[in-house]
């Protein structure tokens, strides 16, 4: 196989040079052979050299891969289950939201998606947000409106790592498009905690081990376990779901317009393939009559 | 036939535009239409409107989930 490329190469050589033959001197000639020659060598030698030492950025370091799941929504044309958005929500308010902030998810968001107007409206009336200051200037408070977005744990984010031994647990709004791996990688974390951390290993004090973590240590300890919460639809609580449904509810938070994007992939696909036949009918047209022309030469005739 | 058509519609320049502005909006009213109910039908049992009855009922038939 080299040696046909060769001969081609040289057969090229040869016609080029017979094309150009009096401009391109020998010299000319031998200089480019040694500048190609050197590129090759030292392109060789430094893939070599490269190919000797070991990967300084390991596996581990990277964090191990998550597994592909089989999500209800991966398909083009597939909407999330909002049945399971409803239960990770209630997993994100009973377990994480004790951590994590979501700021940028507001309570009206939730309507229409996992809850009813007057289900959101109770829940941002649990909590109290601040209100215009009254006459003298004092500072006031007033229950949470639909407009208010969901508050976090924490004042600031020095209260939340003094709280997390100097870890700052990340706001989960766009978590899942901020990691690699997405849905995927959010669900092998949760549910990725061996009992112990494998031999030699060893972890900084109060780090726990995470094989998809980058790096393996992570500050936030495994935190679902069967039945912690109770579903109110009566799906059981175990590791696996609580973790399948949060990472489902978190892969809404970080694209709300996820449904509404596909039923307008949909149409948008429906109607640029239309146009595109139309385009092509189009030219058709108008070019027939120069595809179809014909050109006669009749000679003169002595 | 063909010139009942060019005379109500591609005649007048007014008429033509009309034609073209509704039927457009026809168009759109009509995939838009049949395209949501493709993905409804499609998506079955994800939906919001599948789960607000079931919230309204407070998940009494605890059979049917999935
Ligand atoms: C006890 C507090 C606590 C709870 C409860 C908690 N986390 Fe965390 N979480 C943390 C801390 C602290 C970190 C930062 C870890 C680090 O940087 O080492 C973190 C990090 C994360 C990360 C980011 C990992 C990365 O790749 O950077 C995700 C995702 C996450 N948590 C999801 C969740 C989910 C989902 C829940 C609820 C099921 C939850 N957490 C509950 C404390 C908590």
């Amino acid at each position: 196989m080299f040696s046909q490329f060769g001969s081609a190469l040289k057969h090229g050589a040869r016609s080029f040079s017979t094309a150009a033959k009096s401009d391109v001197s020998s010299n000319t000639k031998k200089i480019v052979n040694a500048a190609v020659a050197a590129t090759g060598l030292t392109a060789a030698f430094i893939l070599y050299q490269d190919s000797q030492t070991a990967q300084a950025m390991t596996a581990a370091e990277h964090g191990l891969h998550p597994p592909e799941f089989n999500w209800s929504h991966n398909g083009m044309f597939d909407t999330f289950d909002h049945a399971s958005i409803r239960r990770g929500f209630q997993v994100y308010r009973e377990v994480c939201a004790a951590c994590h902030s979501l700021d940028r998810i507001a309570w009206r968001n939730l309507v229409g998606v996992s809850h009813t107007n007057s289900e959101a409206k109770a829940m941002a009336e649990e909590f109290e947000y601040d209100d215009e200051p009254d006459d003298e200037g004092n500072p006031k408070k007033r229950p949470g409106k639909l407009a208010d977005y969901i508050p976090g744990p924490y004042a600031n984010e020095q209260a939340a790592r003094a709280a997390n031994q100097g870890a700052l647990p990340p706001d989960l709004s766009l978590i899942v498009k901020a990691r690699h791996g997405a849905a995927d990688y959010i669900f092998a974390l949760l549910t990725g905690y061996p009992d112990e951390p494998p031999a030699g290993v060893t972890l900084p004090v109060g780090a726990n081990y995470n094989p998809y973590f980058p790096g393996g240590s992570i500050a936030m300890g495994r935190v679902l376990f069967d039945d912690l919460v109770e579903y109110e639809d009566g799906t059981p609580a175990t590791t696996s779901q609580m973790a399948k449904d949060v990472s489902t509810f978190l892969n809404w938070t970080s694209e709300p317009e996820h449904d509404e994007r596909k039923r307008l992939g949909a149409k948008a696909l429906i109607v640029v393939t239309a146009l595109y036949f139309v385009s092509v009918y189009v030219k058709k047209f108008k070019w027939t009559t120069i595809k179809h022309r014909k050109i006669v030469y009749h000679p003169p005739k002595k | 036939m063909y010139t009942q058509i060019y005379n109500l519609i591609f005649k007048r320049n007014s008429t033509f535009v009309a034609t073209v502005f509704a039927s457009t909006f026809l168009f759109q009213v009509g995939l838009d239409e049949t395209v949501t109910s493709w993905y409804e039908a499609r998506n079955k049992g994800k939906l919001w409107s599948d789960l607000k009855p079931k919230i309204l009922a407070g998940f009494e038939s605890e059979e049917d989930d999935e």
